[in-house]
């Protein structure tokens, strides 16, 4: 029911939403619960596990009740509180875990079954017969059970990630905060104000007390105000700092205003990632419920929620309201009422000495002790001296107490410690580096306490930053005391809501604790008491204060459960955010992209590189006829293949030689000038990190290159091995992999197709196979390096990589005309496994020079990376796994890499395994299915023929086991 | 998580990669015995304390680091470049 | 016959991929000139650091700074080499220094307009505040998931340079960004 008059809200601006299909209207300002509450709806949801009717508890992001989907398609949102969604236009909400509809839900009849759903039921029951659980009881379980649910559609709306940097981060604008911020503000301090509501004030905005004569939201306006005209200030509302980690960083989850996310190019969230040399915790204080009989009945809620919906959103959520507390600060809310003109049925207050001026009924030491009507209030009992009296109502506004928000304070392991005066846990000092706390967070619960108090702590932290505090006036305002005499629960049959998100009762906390869950962990996962989008914030200190007497220790005693980040439900999307679409990760595009892309060739992702599987030619209907086709081409004409992904890094200095020496197996000091060597790199465990070809273009100037794969990897190992292992050495490290674009032209024509491009030519005596230089093409100074890895007569061309495009245009254009072509990476692949060159399928991080065949490459002349692990028994047992060549010569002529081998009559089980398949690919040279693979002993098993089993794909044959290299074994064509 | 580096100042986690033990830095001799050189390699402490690591700046100035940092309270307690730690304390 | 009339034609890293405005947001490519890694050898600094104010007249720059202007920059370039962007190096540092060509490695964009700083701080972790980076001041750092380096020009000015490769990443990381603070702004 909306009141008549005050309220900060736009009363001239009509908002109309709908919810379960039904139209309403509301105005600016309102929250979706304000606005249904003002339209008289009090049933908004049914509960986890009984499906019981459920309204509004709260007025904040606690609330466990009211959640809401909001939302179509993949914007589709699940678990929204009705408490913080903001009304805007055309708003849809939907209510959850009902069937068929909210009002007639069949799924209640769980409610009924209760006796047999208490806590841990479904470790007890649904246990026989066993096949039975994952078909049958789970699925009715889960559909039965549960909050909202996904759209399992894509989401199109964009999320950001900001980060920030500040001397202070102020945690909450209540009185606290923005007196810590103001202070350190006019210091001249870089100040982030966070505040997860829509407005600063904190409690301002929902009490109808005084700040420095004006009415409490205003003078929080007015202070915001200041704060935003400053340089130094952000004030970020709408965001809640969710985390608090190492080092001062704190994570914190800003949603969008309406009108801001609803733009083009927009986020709907952001997540900040904030680094604070300071931070202070200003964030508050959350009302408990107290435990009776029904307490979860819509149209019982917390007294500090019902005064924000009466003072900031002008609505009563009932028109003959009753307030249960046990402590003063209830009594505000039914002054309030009065105050707004609503009729208080009664105060009751469970302590025996409490005393009230107000003119409504009044029952000192009486307990609430049961709620009637099921889809809503409709009277309490109150259990009094002289019996149980029933009062007509249709809201209870109720109050366990305070618990101070020390939630953050527990991030990084600390534990609260427990107040007696409060009946509360305050934060443990220091328990964040860095944080302090002030306000009602940290106890101090009068208006006038926490403004003090703010700017107390902000003089702190300024003095620690070396700054000086300014003299800011403390603004006049309440300060009453706090009084309270704790009350958990209220004795009586029946159900007792502690949890009302996850529907665990006083009897299932008692239960736990009857079943020896004493320990508070074991209790909460035993009932599952805390868990789910409000992580127990309304029901954790009566839980453990039920536990704590059902165990006879004390609250200190039982402690509490751990509280962790994220503060509140954080989407995934937003911790996430850039990684949508292309921000998933880079992607590297070499020159010849455009080219190769528009020659048709499918582009397959290598690591984050895109290169070119085949280039299709007309009537080639398969990538297996093109690939085929560009085989030929390199081993009867010239071919062109794009090979700048590999990692190329120069080596410069006087101690680059050396440096080369101690990185690789074999030598490179002894490499002439204008001379190209294979290289052999291993890890210091003696097992094959890399390999590759390294150049000497000068006495002090090496160009290592490296596989794709692993040019990152090689790099920063290099840095390695020269700054931390070898500091002696001077040399400079410089990846020069991004300047040159560098192209394989590999076939018997290879040299034609260079001599009528190079500005001069070359021939075999100046450029033997393994010769490199400086060669010019139309003026432009590039690099020919004479190697193979088709096995051809073969270079490898490169330029600076601004001429990338046009030289592969050229290149791939002079070679067509030679009768050649481009070739991709799956005829690259064939041309490698026909030599028995390897790559990293062979080289996988757990082989050694010893299994591929290289221990020749292990110098003894010197000290290198890897020698003394190389050279231990394990590593060069012949007993290993040693490279070797297959070829299919069974009735099926496929090989399939991943395939493991068994001796021919020995069963394909685990123990008779015998290696793997590493590599395989149809040979139009040889005219058959080649694979490389380990294989026992292999190399003593040439000749063998053994058994292939690739249990995934269904694949068997039999195969002879040969030299890994199948083409060429003399090596006459990559020279000649 | 913040590490700084001696040459950047203090820098978010995100740009470092974390290697390990910075036993990596007393590397034995080519001919030192099995037992060394498996203590080099494979053997590590997992202390609940004090701790000192190697960290490569990667997306950052390219320098490998030692940093000392508290396994339990998190704290980062300092960090100076490998070369100068290699030469010196190694 | 191979069609060899075809020629060498230079294309910048950028090349279709910029401008690009946003609002008051500015993304430009820069053709820089020469790149040149500069590496000082052992015991070279001091001379090398004159030759170089001798030869292009810049001052060497300190660790996280850059000297000079748009004709001519030094910019620190991480723990072991200096960046000469604009000239070709001068031969006479070879004496003292390891030079290494980069000029194609790197994708320069210029990002200008009232909020630079806050659109680089949504893809970048580095402390962006006017007081900690100021003009002249150079980082290397991550640009969302890559290696760059940023050269703060002015208040809302600045160098940013990524792998040429993934420049294309690069343009789309700051348009999102771009396209965010833009959003923001009032009205």
């Amino acid at each position: 029911m909306r009141l008549g008059k005050g309220g900060q809200i736009d009363r001239n601006q009509r908002i109309a939403f709908r919810f379960d299909g039904h139209r309403y209207e509301g105005f600016a300002g309102d929250t979706l619960a304000s606005a249904l509450l003002a339209n008289g709806q009090r049933l908004l949801a049914r509960s986890f596990k009984y499906h019981r009717p459920r309204g509004v508890l709260t007025a904040g992001s606690e609330e466990p009740n009211a959640l809401v989907t909001i939302g179509q398609g993949g914007a589709q949102e699940p678990n929204v509180r009705a408490t913080v969604q903001e009304l805007h236009e055309g708003l849809e909400a939907r209510s959850q875990n009902a069937w068929p509809s909210l009002e007639l839900d069949l799924l209640a009849v769980n409610d009924l079954a209760a006796p047999f759903l208490a806590a841990g039921f479904y470790y007890k029951t649904f246990m026989w017969p066993r096949a039975f659980w994952e078909k049958l009881y789970e699925p009715l379980i889960r559909r039965a059970a549960g909050l909202g649910a996904l759209s399992v559609q894509n989401n199109e709306d964009r999320y950001e990630r900001v980060f920030a940097h500040c001397d202070l981060l102020v945690i909450g604008a209540g009185p606290a905060g923005l007196m810590a911020a103001l202070t350190a503000a006019r210091a001249g301090a870089d100040v982030i104000l966070c505040d997860e509501d829509t407005r600063t004030g904190g409690r301002l905005n929902a009490e109808t007390h005084e700040v420095a004569g004006q009415p409490g939201a205003d003078w929080a306006a007015s202070v915001t105000a200041e704060l935003e005209a400053m340089p130094n200030v952000r004030v970020l509302t709408r965001t809640t700092v969710t985390g608090a980690y190492d080092q001062g960083t704190y994570g914190a989850l800003e949603r969008l205003a309406l009108g801001v996310a609803a733009r083009k190019g927009a986020p709907r969230e952001a997540f900040w990632r904030i680094v604070a040399r300071r931070a202070v915790l200003a964030a508050g204080a959350l009302e408990r419920p107290v435990a009776f009989r029904n307490n979860d009945r819509p149209g019982v809620m917390m007294a500090g929620a019902l005064r924000a919906y009466v003072n900031r959103w002008a609505v009563s959520p009932g028109r003959a309201v009753t307030v249960f507390g046990n402590n003063d600060d209830a009594h505000r809310t039914a002054a309030d009422l009065l105050a707004a003109g609503v009729h208080v049925a009664a105060l009751i207050d469970s302590r025996a000495d409490a005393v009230t001026d107000l003119d409504i009924p009044f029952f000192k030491g009486g307990q609430v002790c049961d709620a009637h009507g099921r889809k809503g209030l409709e009277a309490i009992s109150i259990a009094t001296t002289s019996g149980i009296e029933k009062i007509r109502t249709d809201c209870l506004a109720m109050s366990g107490g305070w618990n101070p928000t020390v939630h953050l304070t527990c991030h990084m392991n600390g534990r609260p410690t427990w107040n007696a005066g409060l009946a509360s846990f305050v934060p443990t000092p220091g328990a964040i580096p860095g944080l302090v706390t002030a306000g009602a967070c940290n106890g101090t619960m009068s208006t006038h306490g926490c403004l003090a108090e703010g700017a107390r702590v902000a003089a702190e932290v300024l003095g620690d930053l070396g700054m000086k505090a300014p003299d800011v006036a403390l603004p006049q305002a309440e300060d009453a005391p706090y009084r309270i005499t704790p009350l958990w629960t209220v004795p009586g049959k029946g159900r007792a809501w502690l949890d009302f998100q996850n529907d665990v009762t006083v009897k299932d906390v008692k239960q736990a604790a009857v079943e020896n869950f004493r320990s508070v962990e074991h209790m909460k996962r035993y009932t599952t008491q805390g868990m789910a989008t409000d992580q127990g914030k309304n029901s954790n200190v009566a839980a453990l204060a039920v536990l704590a007497d059902a165990t006879g220790r004390g609250i200190p005693e039982t402690g509490t459960t751990t509280f962790r980040p994220p503060y509140v439900p954080v989407s995934i999307a937003a911790m996430g955010a850039g990684a949508q679409g292309a921000g998933f990760a880079p992607q590297r595009f070499t020159t010849s992209h455009r080219a190769s892309v528009a020659a048709g060739a499918p582009m397959i992702e290598a690591g984050l590189w895109y290169r070119p599987g085949y280039f299709p030619k007309d009537g080639e209907t398969t990538w297996r006829q093109s690939c085929d086709r560009e085989v030929g081409m390199v081993r009867n004409a010239v071919g062109v293949c794009d090979v700048s992904t590999l990692g190329k890094i120069d080596i410069k200095g006087p101690g680059a030689a050396a440096l080369l020496d101690f990185v690789y197996t074999n030598m490179f000091s002894t490499l002439p000038e204008g001379r190209v060597r294979y290289g052999l790199m291993l890890r210091e465990d003696g097992h094959v990190m890399d390999d590759g070809t390294t150049a000497r273009l000068g006495p002090d100037h090496f160009v290592m290159t490296t596989t794709t794969a692993a040019a990152g990897q090689v790099m920063k190992h290099l840095e390695f091995a020269q700054q931390a292992l070898r500091p002696d050495l001077d040399v400079s490290i410089c990846s020069v992999t991004e300047h040159w674009a560098q192209f394989a032209v590999a076939g018997p024509k290879a040299r034609d197709l260079l001599n009528g491009l190079l500005d001069s030519p070359i021939d075999d005596a100046a450029w033997p196979f393994m010769a490199c230089g400086p060669v010019a093409l139309q003026g432009v100074a590039g690099r020919l390096f004479r190697i193979s890895f088709s096995g051809e007569h073969a270079y490898e061309v490169a330029v600076p990589a601004r001429y990338g495009d046009s030289l592969f245009r050229l290149l791939v254009s002079c070679a067509e005309a030679l009768g050649g072509g481009a070739y991709g990476l799956e005829a690259l692949n064939v041309l490698r496994i026909e030599k028995g060159f390897i790559t990293h399928a062979e080289i996988h991080g757990r082989t050694t020079a010893f299994d591929i065949g290289m221990q020749k490459m292990l110098s003894a002349k010197k000290d290198f990376i890897g020698k003394a692990a190389a050279a231990r028994p394990g590593l060069v047992d012949p007993d290993r796994e040693q490279l070797v060549g297959l070829k299919p010569v069974g009735a099926v002529k496929q090989l399939t890499a991943g395939a493991h081998l068994f001796d021919r009559d020995a069963p394909a089980t685990r123990e008779n395994d015998q290696g793997y398949v590493t590599s395989v690919g149809f040979s139009p040279t040889l005219e058959t299915f080649l694979g490389l693979a380990f294989l026992k002993q292999g190399r003593t098993r040439h000749g063998e023929v053994i058994r292939m089993v690739d249990h995934l794909r269904g694949v068997e044959t039999l195969c002879e086991v040969c030299d890994p290299v199948f083409f060429d074994p003399e090596g006459g064509r990559a020279r000649g | 998580m913040r590490i700084t580096c001696p040459i950047c100042g203090e820098r978010d986690r995100r740009e470092f990669y974390y290697q390990g033990d910075a036993v990596a830095l007393r590397r034995p001799e080519v001919d030192d015995t099995p037992e060394e050189w498996d203590a080099y390699l494979h053997l590590r402490d997992n202390p609940a304390g004090v701790t000192r690591d190697l960290w490569y700046h990667e997306t950052g100035c390219g320098a490998w680091l030692v940093v000392t940092r508290n396994t339990v309270t998190h704290e980062v307690l300092g960090s100076v470049l490998a070369r100068d730690a290699a030469g010196g304390a190694a | 016959m191979a069609d060899a009339s075809l020629s060498l034609v230079p294309l910048t890293p950028c090349a279709g991929l910029l401008p690009l405005t946003v609002g008051a947001l500015s993304l430009s490519e820069v053709e820089p000139g020469h790149l040149t890694a500069i590496a000082p050898l052992r015991g070279k600094g001091a001379a090398l650091a004159a030759a170089f104010k001798a030869a292009h007249g810049l001052d060497w720059p300190a660790p996280n700074r850059a000297t000079g202007g748009d004709d001519a920059r030094a910019v620190w370039f991480g723990h072991a080499h200096v960046l000469l962007m604009g000239p070709a190096p001068d031969p006479s540092l070879a004496a003292q220094a390891s030079l290494t060509d980069v000029s194609d490695g790197w994708a320069t964009v210029l990002l200008q307009g009232a909020g630079a700083a806050d659109v680089l701080a949504r893809i970048t972790p580095i402390d962006l505040r006017p007081g900690m980076f100021q003009p002249g001041h150079t980082a290397r750092t991550e640009l969302l998931h890559m290696q760059s380096a940023i050269i703060r020009l002015s208040d809302d000015a600045f160098l940013i340079m990524g792998f040429r490769s993934m420049a294309r990443t690069m343009v789309h990381d700051l348009k999102i960004a771009m396209e965010g603070v833009e959003a923001r702004r009032a009205g």
